[in-house]
């Protein structure tokens, strides 16, 4: 593994510590107040900030640094967790993702999204929120944060994430550049206590650590050791004399005792003292126990030492003594004991399921592979049937079984890649900020059903459509917040993001408690750009759906948000070209819903297999609102080439799939084939007229992309039991071909080819 | 593309009506007997449609058309050249394969610029053997120019 | 005789740091991503020196140090904590619970190295 592997690492971990903070600060935002939530939130932070150093991220962790120094106070409760200050969090949230992202793909954030925050976190942090930080507007953010960032930033970066510089880091500078050979002398004294080696540190290693400076005069002091039975095996009764003859100074001495100068009375002073050397020696002829030239090469022999300390086999060994001391058993046990307790304390988290990292890559070919077998599975049935006339019965029971099992393979496969939608639910929190900012409006989203799970092909391709709708939802669904007091709504509007399993598809439900849809607006919008005739006998139902219709904006101007081009048609072509729906209903005063529901996978499909001019196509299931067997009194000739067919009270246009696919030039009698009535775009419906279905059955997708083009019309194919690759229909393309405009630019060129 | 020295081409040659063309082993992965293919609507006419190659959607065209010559009415005999160039897999509708032939590269000669139908992009040489001409070809051309008209 | 490092840390990023780093400078790698590993490991493995994180999930490195110091075999043995907290107060609870020593993250692995040398005989 190298540093880029580890670097790849980190931002994978940064993605998970990012949804961790997101979704910790909006859990303390819905009042949580579980110590362990800020705990979690704070690490989060810490993490990034741990890693982003060790990467030389300089602009992740100073920021990383302001927002972890404003959570710590928070954790500690000095400062409280108000709305304001979770709203300037969830942003720094956002921010934090984006410098992020930054600093893996390169690019920059704004500086002054950083810095605006960076003032307003450290404000909360020194306990004087700025004044403006609560509800922010969109262009006041800007403006406010300029004046305090100008300061503010400066001690962000250097306020206690300065890393303590180590003695032996600058030994091995000083070493290098060290021309000056001026030595000087320094006179250590230096006593520890018994803390001291309760900690694991060791005297010895000191003087060794010591040593490394220069020249080491060392003398131990033994004065203070009392006679053997008054003796604490675990007491501290040695001190040092120590002359120290260095190139370095006094500082890089001092910096050896780093770890040990609370638990240790450390007197440094510059120069030589001969005189208390002079005076150690003189002593130590008249005394029994004399200060010992203490030789450091003792060390070099130890084996290596956990626990046991290195000095045992010194004069000085009383120190720590191999008398195994009394009351040590009865301590231990104690200890043991406290030890239980405390594990007992702890809760015992829940065992996380075991999981094995694989390339997607892998997975992909696994279920490439399973869709062969399906395909194989249904060719061998149908052989069998066309060879055997019924096949014997053994025969048909294994290849029933046989289904079976490749159906039960398909599903577990698939079940690999399914992910649950909860990255992209997390990402829409962060949407809906960005709008609320934008539009100055109060919103909480709330989601439900995140673990819901879904074919990652599916999971990659709802994120956009699902952006639009809470754009939309904010921006056009929620009242400000000054209307919603007014009405009596609590200032604060909610939007409820769920998701869950529903007959073998997803839905999801975008669910707002704004005004609901304005109807008359809408109607007379819709007269305005001639969609509707003035006098129109529409239903509210009709109205609420109209939004859907090519072009249709209810803003009345275009704002930055929801107006860029962007209306509800496109969310609504882009849900259906996944093989979804969507629809809406609304309550005025009330809000709106919006539902879509998705196929769980892109790489299957339920399918309704036709017959078009003697070629075999298939029209997905989820299209399809039901079959007719159209009469001859119900088709109408409508203009030069239009046909219309009556179903119940409505006329709805017929639309000659053959034709339109240029299958054949001449139109069909709609009497002699079958009408697939199809939920068009608009809400409109139109029925495609097809020859004959052949039945529904379960398809894998193949792409036509990968070794041809796209084709117009055609939205992906298939391969059928007879081993015949049947092409998957694009009814969104047909229908609007049908309108007169040709199936797609593309189209034109192709039959000039 | 130059074609220099005396390095030696490894090709396949094959019949489209009375004619003979070649094309290099090395793009072939596979040939196959003909199977009827899904028509693609809105195609160019020389694309005959997509079949079935194990699993994998395979493009067939019809090399006759694509040349400017009538189009082939494939039947049991006819073959399909699965060929590859970069990621895409194609295959090529031809009568029949009629040799696998070894020639230096000095051997090709430039091609006379005398047909009014036939893209001469298509076109890398022509190789006479004895009494036959076969015609090289440049299937990248002829593989982008599929892309670029029916994209 | 190749020194035995335990460490504890919950970010992945970090721990992977600190095993290629004691890897390439010889030492054997135990690691364990929260207190409570460590405290599990920490008995199964016998380790010479334990490097930990502070913030961790389940129990953190002070809860840890305290667990490793009540512990007969290992209450000596050499703990060297990792932070990012280079104020005086952390310092100081990692010190009160029994810490030997400390590397202020970002570390550059010679740091970590001779931390570690500086606390091992």
């Amino acid at each position: 593994m190298d540093m880029n592997e580890i670097k790849e690492i980190f931002f994978q971990e940064c993605e998970e510590q990012l949804a961790e903070l997101e979704s910790g600060l909006l859990r303390l935002n819905d009042g949580d107040t579980d110590p362990e939530t800020v705990n979690a939130v704070f690490r989060a932070v810490h993490s990034i900030k741990g890693g982003a150093g060790a990467f030389g991220l300089d602009d992740l962790v100073s920021f990383a640094h302001v927002f972890e120094t404003t959570l710590d106070c928070v954790r500690s409760n000095k400062l409280d967790a108000s709305p304001d200050l979770l709203k300037v969090m969830l942003r720094s949230a956002d921010v934090l993702a984006d410098l992020t992202a930054a600093s893996r793909d390169g690019g920059s954030v704004e500086a002054s999204r950083t810095s605006g925050l960076v003032a307003e976190l450290e404000a909360y942090a020194k306990g004087q929120p700025l004044p403006t930080s609560a509800a922010p507007a969109a262009a006041p953010a800007a403006a406010k944060v300029e004046a305090p960032a100008v300061e503010a930033p400066a001690p962000s970066d250097d306020s206690g994430f300065q890393p303590v510089p180590f003695s032996f880091d600058s030994i091995d500078d000083d070493d290098e550049l060290a021309i000056d050979d001026s030595h000087s002398v320094f006179t250590v004294r230096f006593k520890p206590r018994s803390d001291l080696y309760a900690k694991g540190n060791e005297s010895v290693l000191i003087l060794r650590e010591l040593a490394k400076l220069g020249e080491l005069q060392v003398r131990c002091i033994t004065d203070d050791l009392p006679s053997i039975d008054m003796l604490d095996p675990e007491g501290s009764y040695f001190s040092w004399l120590i002359r120290v003859e260095t190139d370095q100074d006094e500082e890089a001495v001092r910096q050896v005792f780093e770890f040990v100068e609370w638990d240790s009375t450390v007197e440094i002073k510059a120069g030589a003292d001969e005189e208390a050397f002079a005076a150690l020696n003189a002593s130590g002829e008249e005394q029994p126990m004399a200060a010992v030239p203490f030789d450091l090469s003792l060390l070099e022999d130890q084996p290596s030492v956990s626990s046991e300390p290195a000095v045992s086999e010194t004069p000085a060994a009383a120190e720590e003594t191999p008398l195994a001391p009394a009351n040590l058993p009865l301590a231990a046990k104690a200890i043991a004991a406290e030890a239980e307790k405390k594990e007992n304390v702890v809760p015992a988290a829940p065992a996380a399921p075991q999981t094995i990292r694989v390339d997607l890559d892998r997975v992909d070919r696994l279920i490439n592979l399973v869709g062969e077998l399906v395909i194989n599975q249904a060719m061998l049935a149908q052989s069998v049937v066309e060879n055997e006339s019924g096949g014997s019965s053994a025969v048909n029971l294994g290849l029933e079984e046989l289904q079976q099992l490749t159906r039960e393979i398909q599903d577990s496969v698939m079940a690999i890649r399914a992910q649950p939608v909860k990255p992209v639910f997390q990402r829409m929190g962060r949407i809906v900020r960005e709008i609320a900012d934008m539009t100055g409006k109060q919103v909480r989203l709330v989601t439900e059903g995140e673990n819901t799970e879904v074919d990652k092909t599916v999971i990659d391709k709802i994120a956009e459509p699902l952006t639009h709708m809470i754009r939309n939802a904010v921006d056009h669904g929620l009242e400000r917040p000054e209307k919603r007091t007014e009405l009596g709504k609590n200032a604060e509007g909610v939007l409820r993001l769920s998701a869950k399993h529903r007959s073998g598809r997803i839905v999801i439900e975008i669910a707002d408690d704004g005004a609901g849809i304005n109807r008359e607006r809408v109607r007379s919008k819709a007269i305005e750009n001639g969609l509707i005739a003035p006098d129109a006998n529409l239903s509210d139902e009709d109205i609420d759906n109209l939004i859907f219709h090519p072009g249709f904006s209810t803003a009345d101007k275009i704002s930055d948000i929801s107006g860029r081009g962007v209306g509800m048609d496109v969310v609504k072509r882009s849900i259906q070209a996944l093989g979804g729906r969507i629809s809406i209903t609304s309550k005025p005063g009330k809000g709106s819903v919006f539902t879509m529901s998705l196929p769980l996978t892109l790489a299957v499909l339920d399918g309704m297999v036709v017959t078009v001019a003697n070629q075999t196509l298939v029209v997905p299931l989820t299209a399809i609102v039901e079959t007719l067997q159209p009469e001859k009194a119900d088709i109408h000739s409508f203009g030069p080439s239009q046909r219309l067919i009556a179903i119940r009270d409505t006329f709805c246009p017929l639309v000659d799939v053959g034709n339109i696919l240029n299958f054949r030039s001449d139109l069909a009698n709609p009497i002699d084939g079958v009408a697939l009535l199809v939920e068009s775009e608009g809400g409109g419906q139109r029925a495609l007229m097809v020859d004959a279905i052949q039945g529904q059955r379960q398809v894998v997708i193949k792409s036509l992309e990968a070794n041809y083009t796209n084709v117009p019309g055609i939205a992906a194919a298939t391969i059928l039991g007879d081993g015949r690759v049947a092409l998957i229909l694009d009814v969104d393309a047909v229908v609007t071909a049908s309108r007169g405009q040709p199936l797609s630019p593309d189209m034109m060129l192709a039959a000039t080819g | 593309m130059r074609i220099s020295g005396n390095d030696m081409l490894e090709l396949i040659a094959f019949n489209l009506g009375d004619q003979e063309f070649c094309i290099e082993v090395i793009s072939v992965r596979e040939i196959r007997s003909w199977t009827p293919a899904t028509i693609l609507p809105h195609s160019p006419p020389h694309v005959c449609g997509v079949i079935n190659l194990r699993g994998v959607v395979l493009p067939v065209m019809d090399l006759s058309v694509r040349l400017g010559m009538a189009p082939a009415e494939p039947s049991q005999g006819h073959v399909i050249i699965v060929t590859q160039i970069g990621s895409q897999i194609v295959g090529l509708l031809v009568d029949a394969v009629s040799d696998i032939l070894a020639v230096p590269a000095s051997d090709i000669h430039s091609a006379p610029d005398v047909s009014k139908n036939m893209d001469p992009e298509l076109i890398r040489g022509m190789l006479p053997m004895d009494d036959r001409m076969i015609c090289f070809i440049q299937l990248n051309a002829l593989f982008a120019s599929t892309e670029s008209e029916a994209a | 005789m190749k020194k035995k490092v335990l460490t504890v840390d919950d970010s992945r990023t970090i721990r992977n740091m600190l095993l290629v780093t004691l890897n390439n400078a010889g030492f054997d790698i135990v690691q364990a991503e929260d207190g409570i590993e460590g405290l599990e490991v920490l008995e199964e493995s016998n380790p010479d020196v334990i490097v930990t994180d502070i913030n961790m999930p389940r129990l953190d490195g002070f809860g840890f140090i305290e667990g490793v110091r009540q512990n007969e075999r290992y209450r000596a043995i050499p703990i060297l904590v990792l932070t990012t907290e280079s104020d005086a107060e952390k310092k100081n609870r990692a010190r009160e619970a029994g810490a030997t020593g400390w590397i202020v993250k970002p570390f550059d692995p010679s740091k970590l190295i001779a931390a570690i040398e500086r606390v091992t005989a």
